[in-house]
């Protein structure tokens, strides 16, 4: 299920076990073997590349300069002079008034729980169709990206109604439940297609010692895929952490809203004071963040073994 | 961001990997199947056809009857403004997360693979590349909260501040509502601001896949950088500029969380996207079959515009073969 066979070998590379080139390693490859002096034309060029990013990060840093400043310096300051004094009552209030640790936990439950539940249903899937061909399994893969295919407001009645049954509404697994789907649904179309092209010499082997299927799942397929089922685990955390619209409607009492949803409805009230509601944007991004910079070369790895698959 | 496949047919170069089976057994197979064929039946299967059947229907929910309706709510999607506005939106949400995007990320990644990865260094241009990512990676709502603080009316607007320090005279534009027309440009830049890290970092990740020498060939050839970015640069990378603009393409007409955060649709409905006009339907509407048609058409249209992306990509497929 690949497009050419140049880019075959590089997502292979980068979904198995082989670690793609770094940066620097091609940079020093291709290098600057000319070593010639860099022009002035290269110097705008490299000046307009930082201006824009600048431009992208700058709603952020506005963020972080105003979310310290007291509600007297935010009203008489410009949003783009530096905090008067380092002011911490945004910050207090925001996370005192909106129950916001329980939100940072109902969030973190839910995305861990999803990325975990999601990655050994994909695993489990893809075993079946990539190793065990199972019969119509160009089919199986095809419905099941219809999980990730159509707008989420097509599962939002039904599953409404589901989970108001089941005695789920409002209740952290009506979301993981959903969402489990939805991530393996993107899970087994990587991971058969991955697995399809696993090397037969090495399933023999195990067979011929007596492994039994399970066995040869767990230890061997799955040690040896690791590094893509730990991509996988990032992307489906933060797809999941990003979601809205389904909590949004499964998630309807203040102890069971998600760190989106308690900002979002800050955010809707009326008599908030500006200060906190940035302070507020302010904590509700740092986890994703702080996941951002630990991550950034499993996420940098990923986007481009899911795009080029 | 969820990325979307393209399917197709795989050149078999060698033998499946396979199992020797004893028995010749394949059946046990389907026992680890088991799990993910019974969720994804009841978490996705089920409300497809729930949603299809009921748009066949009048439905005021909850214990009321069901009644048949036919194609009655079908027909009426073609008679609500506010549906056809809906739609009409969607082209200039494309705009602002396909098309303006992925100009912009090729222009981007060219600069920071081409000039400033091979002349300043992999570190600077890596480092860049993640900056351009960050909003991705934003919950959307939180970056909806965001742009609705900067874009605040009256002089307690960031946005207005900034051009009341530039111009002179004190700006109170109510960015998104009453009577200006901005609230559709607001939430355009909004996604163009979410989108841009995106094919950055896949069309940087697709020159590493382009031969070194071709550029050196061509700069000894004299070739500037543009005439290197259009002959090499967008020649190679075609795939990827199509996997990107089939993705964001889907994902554009599923949009949701930026209208309803940052304008509810508003003003007068002048931000109305399929998306929102069907979960606003579910949720104040009258009639859930009138909701399910709405997302019935929109599931239907996103099948759509799958399936041509991949009768095109075959197609331009086999002509490169």
């Amino acid at each position: 299920m690949t497009t050419t066979p140049v880019q075959n070998d590089t997502t292979r590379a980068s979904a198995g076990s082989g670690e793609p080139p770094s940066d620097d390693q091609l940079v020093k490859a291709r290098g600057r073997r000319g070593g010639r002096p860099r022009t002035a034309a290269e110097w705008i060029l490299m000046l307009l590349g930082v201006l824009g990013a600048a431009i992208v990060v700058f709603p952020i840093l506005l963020l972080l300069i105003n979310a310290f400043k007291s509600p007297s310096d935010y009203s008489t300051s410009s949003p783009l002079d530096l905090p008067r004094s380092f002011d911490l009552t945004g910050i207090q209030t925001f996370w005192e008034q909106n129950n916001f640790p329980r939100a940072l936990w109902n969030s973190i439950f839910i995305s861990t729980m999803v990325a975990f539940l999601a990655v050994i249903l994909s695993v489990l899937n893809s075993f079946a169709i990539g190793i065990g061909r199972v019969r119509g399994r160009t089919w199986i893969v095809l419905l099941f990206l219809m999980a990730n295919l159509i707008p989420q407001e097509m599962l939002f009645d039904p599953l409404f109604t589901l989970y108001d049954d089941l005695g789920l509404l409002s209740n952290s697994w009506s979301v993981i439940i959903t969402f489990v789907v939805i991530q393996s649904a993107f899970g087994t179309y990587l991971l058969s297609s991955l697995l399809g092209t696993f090397p037969k010499e090495i399933l023999e082997a195990a067979a011929v010692d007596g492994a039994s299927r399970w066995r040869i799942l767990r230890s061997i397929i799955v040690p040896i895929v690791r590094p893509t089922l730990s991509v996988l685990m990032v992307f489906f955390f933060i797809w999941t952490w990003n979601e809205f619209l389904l909590p949004l409607a499964f998630l309807n009492t203040s102890d069971s809203l998600t760190v989106p949803l308690v900002l979002e409805q800050l955010s809707g009230e009326r008599q908030t004071d500006t200060t906190t509601l940035i302070a507020g944007t302010l904590i509700s991004i740092i986890p994703t963040i702080i996941f951002f910079l630990i991550f950034q070369r499993t996420l940098t790895r990923g986007i481009t073994a899911g795009a080029v698959k | 961001m969820t990325s979307t496949m393209t399917p197709k047919r795989r050149k078999r170069i060698h033998e499946p990997a396979r199992i020797p089976e004893r028995g010749g057994r394949k059946l046990g197979y389907w026992l680890y199947f088991l799990p993910g064929a019974l969720l994804v039946s009841v978490i996705i299967f089920y409300p497809i056809v729930r949603n299809l059947r009921l748009s066949f229907f009048h439905w005021r929910g909850g214990r009321a009857e069901e009644e048949f309706a036919g194609l009655d709510n079908w027909a009426a999607l073609f008679q609500d403004q506010e549906y056809l506005q809906s739609f009409q939106n969607i082209i200039l949400v494309i705009f602002a997360m396909v098309i303006i995007p992925t100009l912009l990320g090729l222009v981007i990644a060219a600069l920071l693979f081409d000039v400033i990865g091979r002349r300043f260094g992999g570190k600077l241009s890596s480092f860049l590349r993640a900056t351009y990512y960050l909003p991705q990676i934003l919950p959307i709502a939180v970056a909806g909260v965001l742009f609705g603080w900067l874009l605040k009316p009256n002089s307690d607007g960031v946005v207005n501040q900034f051009l009341t320090f530039i111009t002179g005279s004190e700006v109170t534009v109510n960015w998104l509502g009453g009577s200006y027309p901005t609230a559709m440009g607001a939430v355009m830049v909004l996604m163009i601001w979410i989108q841009i890290g995106y094919p950055v970092v896949i069309f940087m990740a697709a020159l590493q896949r382009v031969d070194p020498e071709l550029y050196e060939a061509a700069e000894l050839d004299g070739a500037n950088w543009y005439e290197r970015f259009r002959a090499i640069t967008l020649a190679q990378i075609k795939p990827e500029v199509f996997v990107v603009s089939l993705t964001t393409t889907i994902a554009a007409m599923k949009v949701f969380a930026p209208v309803f955060i940052l304008t509810q649709g508003g003003p007068n409905k002048s931000t109305y996207v399929p998306s929102f006009y069907a979960y606003n339907e579910f949720v104040n509407g009258t009639d859930k079959g009138y909701a399910a048609a709405i997302a019935s058409s929109i599931t239907i249209l996103v099948a759509i515009v799958a399936i041509i992306f991949i009768r095109v990509q075959n197609r331009s497929e086999r002509k490169d073969a």
